[in-house]
């Protein structure tokens, strides 16, 4: 039987038959099958997906360094979302929001008699104190229920007080995971920010990095890099971003799409509406980093650019070329699983490859069946009720604004030569033989484990010490255990350095007593064997 | 760091700016986590068990199991009874254990899910228990949350049989496993026969095996608490902690309790052991007064370091007013005393510490946040930060030496095993603080002044 069947074998059949569609063991022709993704977790099942407000306020609108986002609600979901995430964040004038937790901490009178007028008060005592230029609300499961209309509060604070001030109604139990709040932030962000201002961009190779979140600095080595070659970042969404930047994000050429599951919503609305091509990109990985840039080299085809971005190639991994030699020599052979949110499980397979380590299985927190499969898959998707509650925007083209860089005729030949506009998935570049699993549980990570006895298993903090304590190396690949960065050339370098220095600390020999094998070698010794 | 703080205070009534408490459901589910062979069951939608176990995982760095009836639209419209019930038998399916203890969330709060009723309706397997609590997360804090999930398994589980089992019952309030070890390893030199309830100890520290379990040995069993119904009396430690679950159990067996403060000092640890020795009638080991001994010692040896200087404390409130206690001994001054935790007794009760020990101007406020703490701060600064990690941002920004104590704390290892509770756990915290502030000293003199001999 193969391992797949071992682990579903377990489960009572409504279970079996549920899981059964997220779980796949690649062979030629169930490469070719879909998916089940982004559907309910099943009710006690022990998931590691958070909610639709996780999704919202902590992945997209948090790493916003200039915007005071007040969580409306009890406590608890602003002060969980409160410095957790990483987003690294530097500003001039020393105004980082992103230091401070806002909640409006709704009590039990707020919940019966509404908490609209403690909503209002709240903003009034931020906007004395700190003077934001931008203030974003987001919504808690009980204000969705109460009914608060944040919405009419947020238009009554702009004219009010004359700044930008935004709501989410991204109330936790939205959609099946933080998926629906990723949704929900960049509707809002393409609604109210992105074209508001027109300043013309420093060059003509001008780009966004869209689903880049600066977790341990990432995004900062990633513009380091486009810097050296020549290129002129407008804004990042939204790792030490800011809504200032953001206003100005549509004068770009080209969006770069790191993270697709958490903002191709925003790449797709911003062609349609402003013109601006967008490519998946991947610069976690030394390979990947190599091809995302010549991929955008491709795109503005300029000569020197492209010698440039060589140039730059070259240089960096010189400059790396002694260190990943020696730990592709510690981490040949190896074996690994991931399972991280929605992107993240393909970008890192790509830079364990780098080093020699082999991926036996990946999985998705909450991608969607376009993650796995590729984007041609779109269409075919069945919106269920779940994802129906989750407002589609339809954006028409602004005939102001809009502007294109390459002529219809130079989109259709680039597009067979780069990912325009397009995302492959990540199954197709996994092996036979591996396992894909969606919204992976704590059960099938332990009968998985004990299966495929990967060497290291990459995922998050609520499984990182389970699969320890079963003996197996884990990093968390949300927050890179608290080093980074991961992305780039060097980043590569410090994440092969720090999972080598896990797989090889000296503890690990320690973990059986040694009391623990007397017996045997009183047994051997009786045997007269040495 | 922090820079967009104003030293002005201004009023605020709405506003809550870097909270110093979180929402009930983290502690019903730290409760339920003592108790051996348990899951807890957040019944809501997934985000909040997910943010549940990660702060959990944080503090402990060790895996903290919770399942979730994960709500999506459609049972927050039509009520949660249907994945409850889908949910439970799922979890004893596929996880196995002897109890679900379950918990509601601000959602299904708010909906106003009936959980006695659904629970009532159950096909609940032979010799398993499903327990629950309601944990509405705009009542209270964690702390309520902590105490509400032991109430749910007195309510359910405990049990008189009319017959005494001769055991004292602990309660050991929101602390972590290494004070739970302090205080059994106190009650077995007492020689009391005790269940410690919860015990999150072999849990929330578990060792590392090569094998992980889901359930590890810890943890308060199933006979210990139904036999909470026939213990001779209770220890209820932390004023603020621990009565209602105590008050619970005596209604409920007759089961009559003892209020204490949380063990935290020399003072508060004296009474608790003397109440020791009145159960037994037995003498207070040499070994317990040595250890007090030297505790004394040390303070009194390094007290130079500590008079008079001003502490900012904050946290939990048993944890602060034991911490506000021990400070006082040292001869310090604690200057500013804050909980984010609402209810005036916390207030009352740190006043009376004030006026036992004499100093003046000394602030306390409950249901207060760290932004105003940090304003006060910038208003008369205090020599010594002490509380919970959130503090690192404050001590960062006005340079104050910083000791941590209390939950959660996110950025160091090792701190959850080591007491804070009995003599012992005093003498770590007296190591650390004159730690900090001798790190400060040395941080801060000049070549010329700088000792190798403190
Ligand atoms: S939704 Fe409520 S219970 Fe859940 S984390 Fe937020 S405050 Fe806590
Ligand atoms: S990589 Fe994953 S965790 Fe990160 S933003 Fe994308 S979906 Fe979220």
């Amino acid at each position: 039987m193969n391992v797949r069947n071992i682990v579903l074998d377990k489960y009572s059949a409504k279970v079996y038959k549920n899981r059964k569609e997220h779980i796949m063991e690649l062979t030629e022709e169930t490469k070719n099958q879909p998916i089940a993704a982004n559907s309910r977790t099943i009710p006690g099942i022990i998931t590691n997906r958070g909610c639709c407000y996780a999704g919202c306020k902590g992945v997209v609108l948090g790493p916003l360094k200039d915007v005071l986002v007040l969580t409306h609600g009890p406590i608890g979901c602003g002060f969980y979302s409160w410095g957790t995430r990483r987003n690294k964040a530097k500003t001039e004038d020393g105004r980082n929001f992103i230091e401070y937790c806002f909640s409006t901490d709704l009590q039990e009178p707020d919940i019966v008699f509404g908490g609209e007028k403690k909503l209002r008060q709240a903003i009034k005592e931020a906007i004395d104190i700190f003077k934001p230029k931008c203030i974003m609300i987001c919504s808690t499961c009980p204000v969705g229920l109460i009914g608060d209309d944040i919405h009419a509060v947020a238009a009554e604070t702009e004219k009010l007080y004359g700044i930008t001030c935004m709501a989410f109604s991204c109330e936790g139990y939205k959609g099946v995971s933080q998926s629906g709040g990723h949704h929900i932030a960049n509707n809002t962000l393409m609604k109210k920010i992105i074209g508001v201002n027109d300043t013309p961009p420093k060059n003509k190779y001008s780009v966004n990095i869209l689903g880049e979140y600066n977790i341990g600095g990432d995004g900062w080595e990633v513009e380091r890099i486009l810097k050296r070659i020549g290129y002129n970042v407008i804004s990042v969404f939204t790792g030490d971003g800011s809504f200032e930047a953001i206003q100005n994000s549509h004068m770009a050429n080209l969006n770069l799409v790191q993270c697709h599951r958490s903002i191709n919503y925003i790449a797709e609305m911003m062609k349609t509406k402003y013109g601006v091509d967008w490519i998946k990109v991947n610069f976690v990985g030394i390979k990947s980093t190599i091809q995302s840039l010549r991929d955008m080299a491709t795109y503005f085809g300029d000569k020197e650019l492209a010698e440039r971005t060589e140039e730059v190639i070259d240089d960096e991994l010189a400059n790396i070329a002694e260190e990943k030699e020696y730990y592709y020599s510690k981490l040949k052979g190896k074996t690994a699983a991931l399972f991280v949110g929605g992107s993240r499980s393909h970008h890192y397979q790509l830079l364990l490859s780098d080093f020699g380590v082999s991926t036996v299985l990946a999985g998705y927190e909450f991608a969607h069946r376009d993650d796995y499969e590729g984007r041609e898959v779109i269409p075919t998707i069945k919106e269920d009720a779940d994802s129906k509650n989750i407002e589609h925007l339809n954006v028409e083209k602004d005939e102001k604004k809009y502007h294109a860089y390459l002529t219809d005729e130079q989109y259709q030949q680039l597009k067979s030569k780069i990912p325009l506009e397009d995302y492959t998935g990540m199954i197709r570049h996994m092996e036979n033989g591996s396992i894909v699993v969606d919204d992976l549980n704590q059960f099938e990570t332990d009968e998985f484990l004990k299966l495929l006895k990967p060497d290291i298993f990459f995922s998050g903090i609520k499984d990182k010490y389970s699969l320890q304590k079963s003996g197996v190396l884990s990093r968390q690949l949300h927050s890179y255990d608290y080093s980074g960065p991961y992305s780039g050339f060097r980043g590569s370098i410090n994440f092969a350095r720090d999972i080598t220095m896990g797989l090889y600390t000296p503890a690990w020999r320690f973990v059986t007593p040694p009391w623990k094998n007397r017996s045997t070698l009183k047994a051997s010794l009786a045997g007269g064997e040495e | 760091m922090l820079t967009m703080t104003p030293k002005e205070i201004s009023e605020r009534s709405s506003l809550r700016i870097n909270p110093c408490k979180t929402c009930q459901p983290v502690g019903a589910m730290y409760a339920a986590l003592g108790v051996h062979n348990c899951m807890p069951h957040s019944h809501g939608s997934q985000g909040c068990a997910s943010y549940h176990r990660t702060f959990l995982s944080r503090h402990f760095k060790e895996p903290a199991m919770a399942s979730t009836s994960s709500f999506t639209e459609g049972a927050s419209v039509f009520g949660g009874g249907s994945n409850l019930r889908t949910g439970v038998k799922n979890v004893f399916d596929i996880y196995n254990p002897d109890i679900i203890a379950i918990h509601t969330t601000c959602l299904s709060e708010t909906i106003g899910d009936d959980l006695t009723a659904f629970i009532q309706d159950m096909d609940i397997p032979e010799g398993k228990y499903v327990v629950h609590t309601n944990t509405p997360s705009y009542v209270g804090s964690h702390i309520n949350g902590f105490y509400n999930m032991m109430s749910g398994f007195i309510n359910y589980m405990a049990e008189s049989t009319g017959k005494s089992n001769g055991k004292t019952a602990i309660f050991p309030g929101f602390v972590n496993p290494g004070d739970i070890r302090e205080l059994k390893r106190i009650l077995k030199l007492m020689k009391v026969p005790f269940t410690m309830f919860p015990d999150q100890s072999g849990i929330m520290d578990a060792p590392m095996t090569g094998n992980y379990s889901m359930y590890p040995k810890g943890g308060t069993t199933i006979p210990e608490i139904v036999g909470l119904g026939d213990c001779e009396k209770v220890l209820a430690l932390g004023e603020l902690t621990s009565e209602e679950p105590a008050n619970i159990l005596e209604r409920k067996c007759k089961v009559p309790y003892s209020l204490m403060q949380l063990p935290i000092g020399i003072e508060a640890t004296d009474k608790f052991v003397m109440e020791l020795s009145q159960i037994t009638n037995e003498e207070i080991p040499y070994e317990l007064e040595e250890e007090r001994g030297q505790l004394v010692d040390i303070i009194l040896d390094a007290h130079f370091y500590f008079h008079d200087k001003k502490v900012a404390i904050f946290g939990d409130p048993d944890t602060v007013l034991g911490l506000t206690r021990l400070v006082l001994e040292m001869g310090m001054i604690p200057k500013y005393v804050l909980t984010g935790t609402p209810g005036e007794a916390f207030v009352k009760l740190a006043n009376n510490l004030f006026e036992q020990y004499g100093v003046s101007d000394c602030i306390a406020k409950a249901s207060g946040d760290l932004f105003e703490l940090h304003q006060w701060i910038k208003n008369e600064k205090v020599d010594l930060l002490l509380g919970t990690s959130y503090g690192k941002q404050i001590a960062k920004a006005e340079d104050i030496p910083f000791v941590r104590a209390g939950f959660p704390i996110l950025d160091r290892y090792a701190h959850s095993y080591s007491p804070i509770l009995g003599y012992k756990g005093a003498l770590r915290m007296v190591e650390l603080i004159a730690g900090a502030l001798m790190d400060k000293q040395d941080r801060d003199a000049s070549d010329e002044e700088f000792e190798i001999v403190m």
